[in-house]
């Protein structure tokens, strides 16, 4: 069943208009990316659906009800949750407390700090540290172990190979599995185009703040992608 | 083919630059056709104006939100009863001396307010104006805490007679009060102007294209208290009486002069003459009512900073696009450039 | 001895500097909001207080059991109501907002109660004084009020690093964007926040008038002594505002010694010149 849709989603910082009319469709239960260059609107995207970015209230319907102008804080309650582009872990906090405000959401669900510490077990050692002085990849981990303790129908990942060294992001991807074995859908936003569609079932291209394309990614032609994220 | 020219005027300005002639003659000439009160009220719009004029500089243009210029009203009345009493000085030296003194102060005071940033710099030059106030009244050369007045012999420095003196400050109120008017809108038009409003705009991005913003805001800075310290020797030289409290006063000095140019319109130069208008007449018409006034206009000050930040006439222009003091600069197209 | 007793006098003194200064603090460490009417909300909670006690007979220390509930509700609803709204504008509208409130507290207290000054009654308390080693003699209120400004410290240090609310308040502090994507509602926390911080105010407004005499024009002096003992502290120490406070309250004790006329003089050119030589206060944590 279908779990998030936009309809004709646009947004704008201020004047500028960032997305026109993107129409996205997500299963319950599904795996997507969405890929594209620098400034084709993915984050934008993601922080539309996340509530960081005021639209029409029937732009974005997630689970039949439409969230396009509700604050980002009640649609967490809903049961969205991001992975935002950076990690932005809060640095007065150690790394269990960040965890920890993740169930801000008082949502009920798999995840407890119990089994993101099994998910993550390195955090668990470090769990008293302040979360700003860990490493690239541990950070990413902590952050997405924070998305996780809302306990998400829908987790929304930005950027989640941004600064990382390719075995830290191999690892960071491994996990992915366990979390989507859960039932938890999950939107990858990437730069890394072969990460993220090894990663999905499906895939959407913006480019310019628009769709360029969308497929399943199974055997879909690469050059086409290419040539879709380029706009050419 | 004709180049592009960069314009100054709009039509709008034109038409007051042509009525502030007929208008000016009516100010000048209200001494002759109306009576003392009259005269007293005028003065003090004229004083107020150029008050509100001073701080929108410093707060709208420059972005130094102060709530200390209560300071250099104070110091420039002592320093104007101080050198006429104590030093002999002939009144019209020593009230130019004020100012330059009041600039001259300026200078130590901003070395330690400008390490502050936003509300911070607020709080901070109000504590440097309780300094002031304080060190005032316990200096007995300045009267400590009863403060000073000025002997009839200084009046009679100005004219011997009571009415000519009343004519006399009330054309020296009008005069300053264009000139500061001239100051604040000259700096404007000119290139500092032109940084001011880049700065106000974009600190980060000015600095980046080479705009010296310390240098803009702390020449800035000192002529308005400079010029804020004249018009504080002006003041109390019609009030004829100068404490401490009422020299340094925050609520005659700041609040009032604050919310002038809030209500009319921060950032703009015909803000502050709104804003003073609808002071006074709220004032005046609430008279009676004790200091209801006061609560009307915070109230409404409130109210204009949620629905309406650019004031009163920030509104009018968003509306209109009109601008009567210009200082803003426009491209004219040559009619073959012009889009069609 | 002299100076061992200005020290231990000007400590003393610091402990309702702390108490005016833990409200500000907070709002500038959670809101970045630097609440102008914050002096005045603290003789308000005088005024209340002194309704309270004249209606009830309750002595001010009790009346705080209905002080202190109303003036969280005031901060609550000013945040949400108003002050909520200006976050988002810039340095000027939360700047010229409080002014205004400040200005509208002032004139109502004035048009309310007159400009006569007033006084809480604390009975014994007042003046009673007990004798600590090395020979000087220190009043039991002072040391009542450093005892409460020390708890209230200790209070929110516990609140900022061991309850779920605190962490939330960190948070947001730390970064309000990302705090809301984790589902926190910054517009309530930011509300619980004043209202937290009022009840301090509160309770530094009833001590304070007890000892001092008040008027509806004491506010600004509150809020510059408040704002110092920030300043010196240092943004964004919950304990060196204490420390400023001390600092503050030793500065006015050595000027009172030269002359009493020069006390609050003392203090504020103390302010300027920590200002001058280390800007950022006695022990500043980063960020802004």
């Amino acid at each position: 069943m279908t779990l998030l849709q936009t309809t004709n989603l646009s947004a704008f910082y201020g004047d500028f208009q960032a997305l026109f009319d993107v129409n996205v469709n997500i299963t319950e239960g599904e795996t997507v990316a969405i890929i594209g260059a620098n400034g084709a609107g993915k984050t934008t995207f993601l922080r539309a659906v996340a509530g960081a970015l005021d639209t029409l209230p029937d732009s974005v319907v997630f689970d039949g009800r439409p969230i396009g102008n509700r604050t980002a804080h009640e649609i967490v309650r809903l049961g969205i949750a991001m992975v935002p582009e950076g990690r932005r872990l809060f640095p007065s906090l150690s790394v269990e407390e960040n965890l920890q405000l993740g169930t801000h959401s008082e949502r009920r669900g798999p995840w407890t700090l119990k089994r993101v510490y099994e998910l993550f077990p390195r955090l668990y050692d470090l769990r008293r540290l302040p979360a700003t002085s860990l490493s690239g990849g541990q950070q990413q981990m902590a952050a997405v172990g924070r998305g996780l303790m809302s306990n998400p129908r829908l987790l929304l990942c930005d950027e989640l190979s941004l600064g990382l060294a390719p075995v830290v992001i191999r690892d960071i991807y491994d996990c992915l599995g366990r979390i989507t074995a859960e039932g938890t859908t999950v939107v990858l936003v990437e730069q890394d185009i072969n990460r993220a569609l090894d990663a999905s079932g499906r895939f959407y291209c913006f480019q310019e703040g628009r769709l360029a394309l969308t497929a399943p990614t199974k055997g879909f032609d690469r050059a086409a992608i290419i040539a879709a994220y380029f706009g050419l | 083919m004709e180049a592009e020219r960069v314009e100054r005027g709009t039509r709008a300005s034109r038409v007051v630059a042509y009525s502030a002639v007929p208008l000016l003659a009516a100010l000048v000439s209200l001494p002759w056709w109306s009576d003392a009160g009259t005269m007293r009220l005028v003065a003090e719009m004229a004083y107020y104006v150029a008050l509100a004029q001073l701080w929108n500089l410093l707060a709208g243009y420059a972005g130094l939100v102060s709530v200390g210029q209560q300071a250099y009203v104070g110091l420039g009345a002592y320093a104007l009863f101080y050198l006429t009493g104590a030093q002999n000085m002939h009144v019209y030296s020593a009230l130019l001396i004020a100012g330059l003194f009041s600039g001259l102060i300026a200078i130590p005071v901003s070395f330690a307010v400008f390490r502050l940033r936003g509300a911070y710099f607020a709080v901070g030059t109000w504590v440097v104006s309780e300094i002031f106030a304080l060190s005032a009244s316990l200096i007995n050369v300045l009267g400590g805490g009863s403060g000073l007045s000025l002997t009839p012999d200084i009046m009679r420095e100005i004219a011997i007679d009571r009415s000519d003196r009343d004519l006399i400050l009330y054309l020296l109120s009008l005069a300053i009060s264009v000139g500061v008017f001239a100051v604040v809108y000259l700096l404007l038009r000119s290139r500092q102007g032109l940084a001011l409003t880049a700065i106000r705009d974009s600190e980060a991005a000015s600095a980046s294209l080479g705009v010296n913003t310390f240098r803009t805001k702390f020449i800035i800075y000192l002529v308005t208290a400079a010029c804020t310290g004249l018009v504080g020797g002006l003041i109390f030289l019609q009030k004829l009486r100068l404490s401490p409290e009422a020299g340094f006063s925050v609520n005659d000095w700041t609040v009032v002069v604050i919310f002038m140019v809030v209500i009319g319109g921060i950032g703009t130069l015909e803000g502050p003459l709104i804003g003073m208008l609808v002071y006074i007449l709220l004032r005046e018409l609430l008279a009676d009512y004790g200091t209801i006034y006061l609560i009307l206009m915070g109230a409404l000050a409130i109210a204009i900073m949620l629905k309406a930040p650019s004031g009163i006439w920030g509104w009018v222009t968003q509306r209109y696009d009109v601008q009567l003091f210009p200082v803003g600069r426009r491209l004219a197209l040559a009619p073959a450039e012009k889009p069609q | 001895m002299e100076w061992l007793n200005i020290l231990v006098q000007g400590s003393l003194l610091g402990g309702i500097y702390a108490l005016f200064a833990i409200g500000l603090s907070m709002s500038f460490g959670i809101m970045r909001l630097v609440n102008i009417a914050h002096g005045d909300l603290i003789v308000l909670s005088a005024y209340v207080a002194l309704v309270v006690t004249d209606s009830t007979g309750l002595d001010p220390f009790s009346s705080l059991i209905v002080v202190v509930p109303i003036m969280f509700a005031l901060g609550y609803v000013i945040q949400r109501g108003l002050l909520n709204l200006t976050l988002s504008g810039g340095l000027l509208p939360p700047l010229l907002v409080t002014f205004g409130i400040s200005v509208i507290i002032q004139n109502a207290l004035l048009a309310i109660f007159g400009a006569y000054t007033q006084r809480l009654k604390g009975g014994a308390i007042e003046t009673a004084s007990v004798h600590i080693p090395g020979g000087i003699s220190v009043g039991v209120y002072p040391l009542l009020v450093f005892a409460v400004a020390v708890l209230s410290i200790g209070t929110l240090q516990i609140l900022f690093y061991r309850t779920r609310l605190g962490r939330a308040f960190r948070a947001v502090s730390d970064d309000a964007d990302t705090a809301e994507l984790m589902g926190i509602d910054n517009r309530n926390l930011y509300a619980l926040a004043l209202g937290i911080a009022m009840i301090f105010t509160a309770i530094a407004g009833v001590l304070f008038a007890i000892r001092t005499i008040f008027d509806p024009a004491a506010g600004p002096i509150r809020l510059i002594l408040a704002f110092e003992a920030v300043i010196i502290g240092g943004l964004g120490s919950i304990w060196g505002t204490l420390v400023g406070g001390m600092v503050l309250g030793i500065a006015q004790a050595v000027g009172s010694k030269l002359d009493p006329t020069w006390q609050i003089l003392a203090g504020h050119v103390a302010f300027l010149f920590i200002l001058i030589v280390r800007p950022n206060g006695l022990f500043p944590r980063t960020r802004d």
